[in-house]
């Protein structure tokens, strides 16, 4: 009674995944760290990569790659293996000849071929369904900074709820800074067509797509700078579509914060620069607050407090911010602000009062 | 009488113009393959130059060979040219070919209708070709389409893509998408109607049944394109708003449309392939295929299941959780059918006394980096671990595996088994098998590095990358192996030249095969069977050259 046995090793295999994956300790449930002694750590940064995870998504996603992975080189050291045994065994020899015993096939033995591969990615599908649980979530962790964060053609727009602005909250551009150990709850918009949003090391992509909300979340595990970019084709420049997310320890991002939510300094020496801004093509698309509010290009009210600039294509200091302004498209071939043919007295000019968004 | 010497001999005493025309207007359905074939070798050569253009991009960082709309267009270009006028032409172009002579019939259902669909394709892609000159339009921005093959909405609204380049794309695939559709009606009809007497559909040849299937593919999947293809120039050019999000149209319908096609695309794609294997891996094993009974089930899985894994691209997308876990079960089970195909196959090498000519050499690589390419797909499967893949590089390593590996290996293996039919040469077995080893090291070095670049966190269709994030060697080691693939490439196409007139004169049956085709002259005359033949059993030839071990007496 061979096939008996067959059917009773189905049954128990088919079991015992159903119970394993029911154990929260084999997925691994998805605990929310808590903050580490962050303030003395200096922030580094964390290049992209599905193997470097500092958060809890990241690592539940690596652990499971490791786990696919793993049966997945399994199957293919057996199956490759079969086939370079066969290529070496049954390779024809000068001496033999006519033909080998013809074989049309074999019940039990295509059975198992059947079975086997059916009962492994049946496991596999159990380990997907419980990973998809605990990453795809529809609702905001406990205790969440959430965050709006809305993509357009090719920067990338965030905005905190705060009640220290005037408005109600704070809109920067490019950089996101979240505090170390407090989940983040990304809601995710897009301005125009479609981008997706991938830090690895925080968590796994989730597009970007207009007319619908999507959300991401992650728990910085570490103070430093994560880096990724966007990760949907979304036309010319989507390769200087770069994210960068800072995560400092609660008391800095408090500091980051009420400092975003301040007007900037009204300085008299660079009112040339400023009138320049106001009167050029400049302020129908950028907002700084207190001076103009368009609402098509990044917000520059604390321009100076960024790192990088173009989307993170380059840094940003005086030199780099007065050849963007001269000339975007040189820096940023296809990106959609355009060369206004500034003097080289005006460039000064309004570099001088940009400089002072800080 | 036909002399084996050359394809043109029959009419090598007409002048040039007079054989061309005989070209331009026949309904032989094995003049129309070969032309399916030549052309879609010629749009291999031009896809593969625009890859080359974007490997020599991506050398080193920030690199500025390419502008990155230039960029833009080749990755747009190189994945609709291969998959709309390499894949396709080629693998129904070899069906057109091999289809009536493999079932012991004189032509096509219907051969005007073939002629047809022939003509649709090429001029389709010259449709496409002609946007690099015609496509500025009105507006002086332009130039070929550089939306992707996907082509996702909005980014292919007016708003976004100004000119006319994308309307070039919807209608250059639109015909020649309508060229496939006549193709598939005419293996249907073919396969079904014209059969030998005997040839039961379980003694059908293996290509057949998957030729069958992937006709069915075809009438189901690319009139949801087509249609998805007007809704979206109705949008374009008629102010309607299927997909613009800005007036409640959706952008994810477009990818649900686009996928329905694009997931059975996939198959139809892989299932002729997997039909050259299972034709060619016996032949050189000298065993009966092992479960033919089983390959066709599987065969026929394949194809209702593809119909219903579309969403697995849209494993990024935000779909409700239960939704993508209930495509993730999709895909997991149609692995299932896939694995019992290459079971099979083993199966069939198993016990057997393999000949390692060039076709077996290409079917044997085949099957090696066909199985990366299957479980690099398994890992694809899982939902959360494509949060992190979906769109990197390693998905573009993962179906270079199954469409380059898999599919263009298996052309490969079928060009060298077949090319003495078709032509009354064999050739050069030597220049072959250097081409298989250089194409195989070639193809490794471009696409193996891929995986991990993709897994450090290189997305696709970036036409530059930012320094120090650790892809730096991935990407020059992938520029590195192009040269050699080009190598191999560039030594089978010189070789098929030159074996036109140079190589050894085949016979009938060069491989001691089994089916009907190889019964006939090489190359067939015009109607392929001077009698049609009768058949026994699945391998009809296997019985007449062994009388005293017959199929039909195990059926």
């Amino acid at each position: 009674m061979r096939s008996g046995h067959g059917i009773r090793w189905v049954v128990f295999w088919l079991l015992a995944c159903v119970i394993l994956f029911q154990c929260p300790a084999v997925a691994g449930e998805a605990a929310l760290c808590a903050p580490g002694d962050t303030a003395s750590i200096a922030p580094t940064v964390v290049q992209p990569s599905i193997f470097h995870p500092l958060s809890p998504p990241a690592r539940q996603i690596e652990s499971l790659a490791w786990l696919v992975m793993g049966i997945c080189a399994g199957i293919f050291v057996i199956v490759e293996g079969l086939l370079v045994f066969s290529i070496v065994r049954f390779r024809r020899r000068s001496m033999e000849s006519g033909e080998p015993v013809q074989l049309y096939g074999s019940n039990p033995i295509e059975l198992a071929w059947t079975v086997v591969p059916l009962l492994i990615v049946f496991t596999l599908g159990l380990v997907t369904i419980r990973v998809i649980r605990d990453v795809e979530r529809e609702t905001p962790p406990e205790g969440a900074l959430e965050v709006i964060c809305i993509g357009h053609q090719w920067w990338w727009e965030y905005r905190y709820e705060n009640p220290l602005s005037p408005q109600g909250e704070i809109v920067v551009a490019n950089e996101l800074h979240v505090p170390v150990g407090r989940p983040v709850w990304l809601r995710l918009e897009s301005a125009d067509v479609i981008h997706s949003w991938w830090v690895p090391s925080l968590a796994g992509k989730m597009d970007v797509v207009p007319n619908k909300t999507n959300h991401v979340w992650f728990v910085a595990e570490e103070p430093g700078l994560y880096l990724g970019q966007c990760a949907e084709y979304c036309g010319n420049q989507h390769a200087g579509m770069l994210l960068r997310v800072n995560a400092t320890s609660p008391e800095e991002f408090d500091q980051w914060l009420s400092h975003q939510a301040s007007k900037p300094v009204d300085e008299p020496a660079v009112a040339a620069g400023k009138s320049i801004f106001l009167e050029l093509a400049c302020s129908t698309c950028h907002t700084v607050a207190g001076v103009s509010d368009g609402a098509f290009a990044p917000d520059l009210t604390h321009l100076m407090s960024r790192a990088t600039i173009a989307s993170g294509v380059s840094p940003l200091n005086r030199q780099t911010l007065r050849s963007w302004i001269d000339d975007p498209q040189n820096m940023k071939p296809g990106c959609n602000m355009p060369s206004l043919k500034l003097t080289t007295d005006e460039l000064d000019d309004v570099t001088a009062f940009l400089c002072t968004l800080k | 009488m036909t002399t084996p010497s050359t394809i043109l001999a029959e009419s090598s005493n007409r002048s040039v113009l007079e054989r061309m025309h005989a070209w331009a207007v026949t309904v032989d359905h094995k003049k129309l393959g070969v032309m399916y074939i030549l052309c879609g070798l010629v749009f291999f050569v031009i896809a593969g130059l625009e890859a080359t253009l974007m490997r020599i991009q991506l050398i080193v960082p920030l690199n500025d060979v390419l502008t990155p709309q230039g960029f833009n267009q080749m990755f747009t270009m190189h994945g609709t040219t291969m998959v709309f006028l390499v894949g396709m032409p080629i693998l129904l172009g070899a069906g057109n070919y091999l289809l009536p002579l493999m079932i012991g019939a004189r032509d096509m259902a219907f051969p005007r209708l073939n002629a047809f669909g022939f003509w649709l394709f090429l001029f389709g892609g010259i449709l496409l070709y002609f946007s690099w000159i015609g496509a500025d339009g009105l507006y002086g921005s332009g130039g070929a389409p550089d939306v992707g093959w996907f082509a996702y909405s909005p980014l292919t609204s007016r708003t976004f893509s100004r000119g006319n380049s994308t309307d070039y794309w919807i209608l250059g695939i639109m015909v020649s998408g309508f060229g496939s559709m006549t193709t598939a009606i005419n293996f249907l009809a073919t396969i079904l109607c014209m059969r030998c007497p005997g040839m039961t559909m379980m003694r059908l040849p293996l290509l057949a049944w998957m030729m069958l299937v992937v006709a069915v593919l075809v009438l189901t999947a690319i009139p949801v394109l087509t249609a998805a293809q007007v809704m979206l120039l109705f949008d374009r050019t008629l102010g309607a708003h299927f997909f613009d999000p800005q007036q409640q149209g959706s952008a994810v319908l477009w990818q649900h449309l686009f996928w329905f096609f694009g997931h059975p695309e996939v198959y139809i794609l892989i299932l002729p392939p997997f039909g050259f294997i299972s034709e060619i891996v016996p032949v050189f094993s000298r065993k009966v295929i092992f479960g033919y009974a089983l390959m066709v089930a599987a065969t026929v899985g394949i194809g209702f299941i593809s119909l219903g894994v579309w969403a697995h691209h849209m494993f990024v997308v935000g779909l409700p959780p239960w939704l993508n876990a209930l495509f993730a079960a999709s895909t997991f089970l149609i692995s299932v059918p896939t694995g019992i195909k290459i079971f099979n196959w083993l199966g069939t090498m198993w016990g057997g006394r393999i000949r390692f000519s060039t076709p077996m050499l290409f079917a044997t690589g085949f099957l090696g980096m066909f199985i990366v390419g299957g479980l690099t797909g398994i890992m694809l499967a899982v939902v959360p671990l494509t949060h992190q893949l979906s769109d990197s590089y390693f998905v573009v390593g993962h179906f270079h595996f199954v469409l380059f590996g898999g599919t263009v290996f298996a052309i490969f293996a079928a060009i060298f088994y077949w090319y003495p039919k078709v032509t009354g040469r064999l050739m050069n077995e030597r220049q072959g098998v250097w081409a298989f080893w250089i194409l195989l090291l070639g193809f490794n070095l471009v696409f193996l590095p891929m995986h991990i670049s993709g897994m450090l966190g290189m997305p696709r269709r970036i036409y530059t990358y930012q320094p120090g994030r650790g892809f730096e060697i991935w990407n020059l080691i992938s520029t590195i192996g192009v040269p050699v693939q080009i190598l191999g490439v560039g030594l089978i196409v010189w070789n098929m030249i030159r074996s036109l007139s140079r190589g050894a004169i085949a016979g009938n049956d060069p491989w001691d095969a089994w089916t009907l085709e190889w019964s006939t002259p090489s190359p067939p005359p015009e109607h392929n069977f001077d009698r049609i033949p009768t058949c026994t059993s699945a391998r009809p030839l296997w019985d007449r050259k062994n009388p005293t071990d017959p199929d039909e007496h195990v059926e």
